[in-house]
């Protein structure tokens, strides 16, 4: 009778030793899946979609709260994404194809205030105040926030180029079926 | 020496007749040259000369920009008028920065430097640096910087030089006719190659289609030395293909995304080898390459050896301009070769054909529903499945066409050319490969992104930090004032 009640207890005064140590170590501090979410998301905490950066839209996501196409930068592609990894599906066909841009300064209009400068989360604004200021468009994402905050319209967007290295036959036509 | 099969290609109507029996002739100079920065695969030269200079034949007009690159040389004398964008010989037709050189009639030569008095004294190094001087490239079309490949007997144990005399695209003859006359140059120009490898076996192989090519080159080899072998290749589309050649040889299959090198094999263009007999024996870099004329809309199919940076246009007018309306205007084989949008763009180091076709030797043809027949899976030389990767592609589903292995399709266009219902099947491969790689560019931008916000917020995590400190530091510094001014 001693030896069954002892065993028992030393029995569950260990697993659940277990269970406590693991639950302190092992223990998931957020949604996996907004993490994975994150990793989809461009990264750029742009703001395009409404949220403060990408962290709050991936949560917003997981929740069911926001739709799958709410990233203007990423497009078709990260809505695809987006959909598969929440299993819902989405018709994407009404959903414009965004094509990438990057930001270009006009120089005759810049007067060289920093507002861009200080907008900008990824450095890609060279100049200082009263200095022209220019883009380093391998660094620009196309967010946009820069166009937005000049004061004198003097950035515009540009339509990424098509060069030699980035071209690529297009999908053949589709007029006939085959 | 036993060859080994290899799996499905097909057997075109060569066309090869038209030119076979032409002589290489030269191009008279044309009176300007467009050479484009960029005429091989790998980082474009950076120009070293400016608007107004008089240069000279042979002289470096742009230099190897990186590990990756080839500079440019002026094909003859005369004054660069100007640095700009012109149109490329691509299909697509995109502006390229290009140096026009306006000729002066002079063909005037640079002091060339002196060449090596014995190339097999010297070290492997200095064989592959002359030839990266010289800006050869692989003259088969594919524009691979040839010293970079030179350099591989340095990191990885070779043990055979395979040269490619195959030429197995359709109309061409310009490898034939440069094995046929020029074989001395080419032997000469394999031995050098191979001694900067560190090879004893060298290899020629040419498609039974050639024979006098195959005799002239048994001759050549039998010369001097020994340990040439020239081997027949069956007539098979795409027995051109390096990997193709490499399993017809040696029977082993190189792994995908590898090079032949890992199976210890390098393969280089009997072209190829000219050039290299040429900047080791002489010293003379790459100024121009031999070019098949041909197609049932040329008034006098040739072969010419046309100055780099001819326009494609001049080319065709020496050959008598066309007979009719020309349908297509390709770029290198009728097979693996690029539309050209103009005539108005240069030949550069890979172009090894310029076809004028007519509407009957293009055989277009409506597109007809896939009946299923399975004749491209049989056929195709890479062991893929075109009809499924077709198929996925249709829907936007890439990944699928990726799973498949659309991105070791080589483009040959076996498939196309064989598909009973007339289905672009390569154009579609052609267009997945090129999505599939702006797909990844996006993907490096993403991460480039990602990496940048990251400093950036920790650096404006740092300044506000220091800030705050500052701040407090200034507000201890106050209070100490007045505790100090209280108790004076």
């Amino acid at each position: 009778m001693l030896i069954d009640v002892g065993s028992l207890a030393v029995m569950g005064a260990t697993l659940g030793t277990i269970l406590g140590v693991a639950a302190r170590y092992l223990a998931v501090e957020e949604n996996p899946l907004e993490q994975e979410l994150v990793a989809l998301l461009p990264g750029a905490q742009c703001g395009q979609c409404g949220f403060v950066g990408c962290g709050q839209a991936a949560a917003a996501l997981a929740k069911g709260e926001a739709p799958v196409t709410l990233c203007p930068p990423g497009g078709k592609a990260v809505a695809e994404k987006l959909a598969k990894k929440l299993g819902v599906s989405v018709d994407l066909s009404a959903a414009e194809e965004h094509e990438p841009e990057v930001a270009f300064v006009v120089e005759d209009l810049c007067i060289g205030c920093t507002r861009c400068i200080q907008a900008c989360t990824t450095d890609a604004i060279l100049g200082g105040p009263k200095q022209m200021h220019t883009i380093l468009t391998d660094a620009c994402h196309g967010c946009s926030k820069c166009f937005k905050i000049c004061p004198t319209e003097a950035i515009i967007m540009c339509k990424v180029p098509v060069t030699l290295g980035t071209w690529h036959w297009s999908k053949p036509d589709l007029d006939q079926r085959h | 020496m036993t060859l080994f099969p290899i799996r499905g290609g097909i057997h075109p109507d060569y066309r090869k007749e038209q030119t076979s029996e032409k002589a290489i002739v030269a191009l008279p100079m044309p009176h300007f040259l467009y050479l484009p920065l960029q005429q091989h695969i790998g980082a474009p030269a950076a120009p070293v000369v400016a608007v107004g200079d008089v240069v000279a034949k042979g002289q470096v007009l742009a230099r190897a920009d990186g590990p990756v690159s080839a500079p440019v040389h002026a094909p003859t004398s005369g004054r660069i008028v100007e640095i700009g964008d012109s149109p490329a010989p691509h299909p697509s037709g995109l502006p390229q920065p290009t140096i026009v050189l306006e000729a002066d009639g002079e063909d005037r030569w640079i002091d060339l430097a002196a060449p090596l008095a014995d190339p097999f004294a010297a070290t492997p190094a200095e064989i592959a640096g002359r030839v990266a001087e010289a800006g050869i490239v692989g003259l088969g079309g594919a524009t691979f910087p040839s010293s970079v490949k030179l350099r591989l007997g340095q990191q990885t144990k070779l043990d055979t030089l395979l040269l490619n005399g195959a030429e197995c695209e359709p109309y061409l003859t310009c490898d034939d006719r440069v094995m046929r006359e020029y074989a001395a140059e080419v032997v000469d120009g394999a031995r050098i190659m191979a001694h900067a490898l560190g090879t004893q076996r060298i290899i020629i192989a040419i498609e039974d289609n050639k024979p006098q090519a195959q005799a002239a080159m048994t001759e050549a080899a039998a010369v001097g030395h020994t340990g040439i072998e020239v081997i027949g290749v069956p007539v098979q589309y795409p027995m051109g293909s390096e990997r193709h050649l490499v399993q017809a040889l040696t029977g082993r299959e190189t792994p995908a995304r590898r090079l032949t090198a890992d199976l210890g094999v390098v393969v280089h263009n009997v072209a190829t080898a000219r050039a290299v007999h040429h900047a080791l024996r002489f010293g003379r870099p790459l100024l121009s390459r031999v070019v098949t004329v041909s197609g049932g809309a040329v008034a006098e199919a040739k072969n010419v050896d046309v100055p780099l940076g001819t326009k494609v246009a001049e080319l065709v007018a020496f050959c008598g301009g066309f007979t009719g309306e020309p349908k297509r205007i390709i770029s290198g084989g009728p097979m693996m070769g690029q539309p050209l949008p103009s005539l108005d763009v240069p030949v550069v180091k890979g172009t090894s054909g310029i076809l004028a076709l007519t509407a009957a030797e293009t055989n277009e043809q409506a597109r007809q529903p896939c009946i299923r027949c399975g004749t491209c899976v049989t056929i195709c030389p890479c062991g893929l499945v075109p009809v499924e990767m077709a198929a996925f592609i249709r829907n936007d589903k890439l990944d699928g066409a990726a799973r498949l292995g659309v991105m070791d399709c080589v483009s040959c266009g076996s498939c196309s050319y064989i598909c009973p219902s007339h289905i672009p099947l390569v154009h579609y491969f052609n267009y997945a490969k090129g999505m599939l790689n702006a797909q990844e560019r996006d993907r490096r931008k993403t991460e480039t992104v990602k990496r940048l916000v990251e400093t950036h917020a920790e650096r404006v995590e740092k300044i506000a930090q220091a800030r705050r400190a500052a701040a407090a530091a200034a507000k201890a510094q106050a209070e100490l004032n007045k505790a100090n001014g209280a108790s004076a």
